[in-house]
């Protein structure tokens, strides 16, 4: 139990998705300009990591790692090579049924999030957990908390960005910085203060 | 007098004038002496005889108590260490510090002398390449000279160990102000405290000048470790009181008054709470800011204590002893209740507080590589302050909604 919770610890804020791995760079920053669109993106986020490392995990342990199919009388089978194409393709299906949930009962949300929910898909940050997942030889329990930690860690790295950029509306940034530029710098900064946790050892 | 003179110089700086590049640097001198008597174009205009320029220099004055007994306790740290058989060095400083002054660490000329020599080099670097920016920033932009670079410069040389070299000073400042600050648009644009980001600056890049037992002390070879660090060191541990390198106890006082091992300006609890009680009463510090961070402080070291731990000492580290030891106290008066880089609304501010408060004991607590927290605690709060205000606005607009329907 106490390895779970330094996990999801260590997963939302020393390994911070965004802002110590630098993944899932695109969707932070483009949609990271109203703290209402960033909440809604962020919980989506968290749902489909929470869903997809788990079924990832068990994708790989019982039918793409060497060995896994000694179930099926196969135990010479080594089929890893397939991983990433299974990996994202999971994550796709996911991503087109939260699409589908979120298109029914949250219209504004969807329209909010507009052609980013389906790029989530691509969302360097979902592919990441998994194959950080599979990196680090989690179990099925570890992936769960670990999909869920990445993904509130994420969720609340985007959140805080959009407050800054709400907050830097009444900023004065010089011309040539606005925009893209200025977010960089500050999403820099902000792992700056995320540096905080660097070294902790849970 | 000045005053005819300032207004006979003014219409060159006005545009079309031949020194209209300078309009900045008249107006910063220009109110320096005189309030400005222009006034809000807009409906709601309310004045008060204190403007954001002199609450700054209000701010700068109150760092002096603690920048004081700062310069003597490094002369006291250095002179002692002196007395045990280090020789001082050799150097430009050393020089200067000799030829009026010994090193008698119970003489509190000779200790000042030697701190003045330390400190001093360094804050002046600090103000000058930081005016150097702020000005260049305001000529370039047209925006006008702000006097926020008093006291971020200022805050920053505190928070320097004594041995910071020249250059190293320069460029935290640099990075501070420019990355800081200046990009967002100035004063009041930017949403970290730029004195902590240019110390968090040093602090990653040039971690051998910013930390280790080396840089607190200025004298030759010498090596002690902060109290903070002693406190946290499982070997020495935590019983009451610290234990330094020479097997002295350091108390409960002596690290409230501030004859310890640490950065220039923040070893003196006592001498910044004398700065903060004025600033408080001011009201230019939010007390809901100060608060928040105390209580959280408090919460968060109880909780640890009550928990307990045989491996690692800094568990049972008391309150009292966190608001003493490294920059905690300077950090809760000076950093946390920069306005500009904390919540603006009043809930908001607990809540602000509360998190550097919880924030600054887990770091120093639970990360066993940075012994000292606040720096990041503040920073890492700066970084959800709009979010915590965005929240307190929306439940405040939810339950006016809720009021009138």
């Amino acid at each position: 139990m106490e390895a779970l919770i330094s996990l999801f610890v260590k997963a939302i804020f020393v390994e911070n998705m965004a802002l110590a791995f630098f993944l899932g760079m695109c969707t932070f920053i483009a949609i990271s300009k109203k703290v209402d669109a960033a909440i809604g993106l962020g919980i989506a986020v968290i749902v489909v990591l929470t869903i997809t490392v788990p079924v990832n995990n068990l994708l790989y342990n019982y039918l793409l790692r060497e060995g896994a199919l000694a179930w099926a009388g196969l135990p010479d089978v080594d089929l890893s090579f397939l991983g990433y194409l299974s990996y994202i393709g999971v994550i796709a299906a996911m991503v087109q049924i939260l699409e589908m949930v979120l298109d029914k009962y949250m219209p504004a949300l969807y329209n909010a999030l507009g052609v980013f929910l389906p790029l989530i898909t691509v969302n360097c940050a979902i592919l990441g957990a998994s194959l950080f997942m599979v990196n680090r030889d989690y179990g099925f329990g570890e992936s769960v908390v670990y999909g869920l930690g990445a993904g509130v860690g994420w969720a609340l790295a985007i959140a805080a960005l959009a407050g800054i950029r709400e907050k830097m509306k009444y900023s004065d940034v010089p011309e040539g910085l606005r925009g893209l530029g200025i977010t960089f710098i500050t999403v820099g900064l902000m792992s700056l203060g995320f540096l905080s946790f660097s070294g902790v050892q849970l | 007098m000045l005053k005819s003179t300032l207004h006979k110089l003014e219409p060159h700086f006005q545009p079309g004038g031949k020194h209209e590049k300078w309009y900045a640097l008249f107006e910063a001198v220009d109110t320096i002496f005189y309030s400005p008597n222009s006034v809000t174009k807009s409906t709601a205009h309310v004045r008060d005889g204190i403007d954001l320029k002199r609450v700054m220099i209000t701010v700068w004055l109150m760092t002096f108590p603690a920048m004081i007994f700062g310069m003597y306790n490094i002369g006291l740290q250095a002179n002692l260490a002196i007395e045990g058989g280090l020789s001082m060095g050799e150097g430009w400083r050393q020089a200067l510090i000799g030829l009026f002054a010994g090193n008698d660490p119970t003489s509190i000329w000779d200790n000042f002398w030697y701190g003045f020599w330390y400190f001093m080099p360094v804050y002046l670097t600090v103000f000058a390449v930081g005016a150097f920016w702020e000005v260049l920033f305001a000529i370039v932009r047209k925006h006008e000279i702000n006097e926020g670079f008093f006291v971020t410069s200022v805050l920053l040389a505190l928070t320097l160990p004594p041995t910071t070299p020249l250059w190293a000073a320069a460029l935290g400042i640099t990075f501070g102000v420019v990355f800081g600050k200046e990009v967002f648009g100035g004063t009041g644009k930017n949403f970290l405290n730029p004195a902590l980001t240019g110390r968090a600056f040093l602090f990653f890049a040039y971690p051998a000048y910013m930390s280790g037992d080396a840089v607190w002390t200025a004298v030759d070879g010498f090596a002690g470790a902060t109290a903070l660090s002693l406190a946290a060191d499982p070997l020495i541990g935590f019983s009451g009181m610290v234990i330094d390198a020479g097997g002295q106890a350091i108390t409960w006082m002596d690290a409230f008054i501030g004859t310890i091992q640490g950065s220039m300006g923040e070893v003196s609890t006592l001498m910044i709470f004398i700065g903060g009680a004025v600033l408080l009463s001011m009201r230019i510090a939010a007390w809901r800011i100060v608060l928040g961070v105390f209580l959280g402080m408090v919460v968060t070291s109880t909780l640890f204590n009550l928990i307990g731990s045989d491996t690692n000492p800094m568990m049972n580290l008391p309150w009292y002893w966190h608001l003493v030891l490294g920059g905690f106290a300077f950090g809760m008066i000076f950093m946390a209740t920069d306005p500009v880089s904390a919540s603006m609304t009043n809930t908001g501010k607990y809540w602000f507080g509360a998190l550097i408060g919880v924030m600054v004991v887990l770091i120093r607590v639970v990360n066993p590589a940075y012994p000292e927290g606040m720096m990041l605690a503040i920073l890492f709060a700066n970084l959800f302050s709009p979010l915590i205000d965005h929240f307190v606005v929306q439940r405040n607009v939810k339950r006016r909604v809720a009021r009138v329907s």
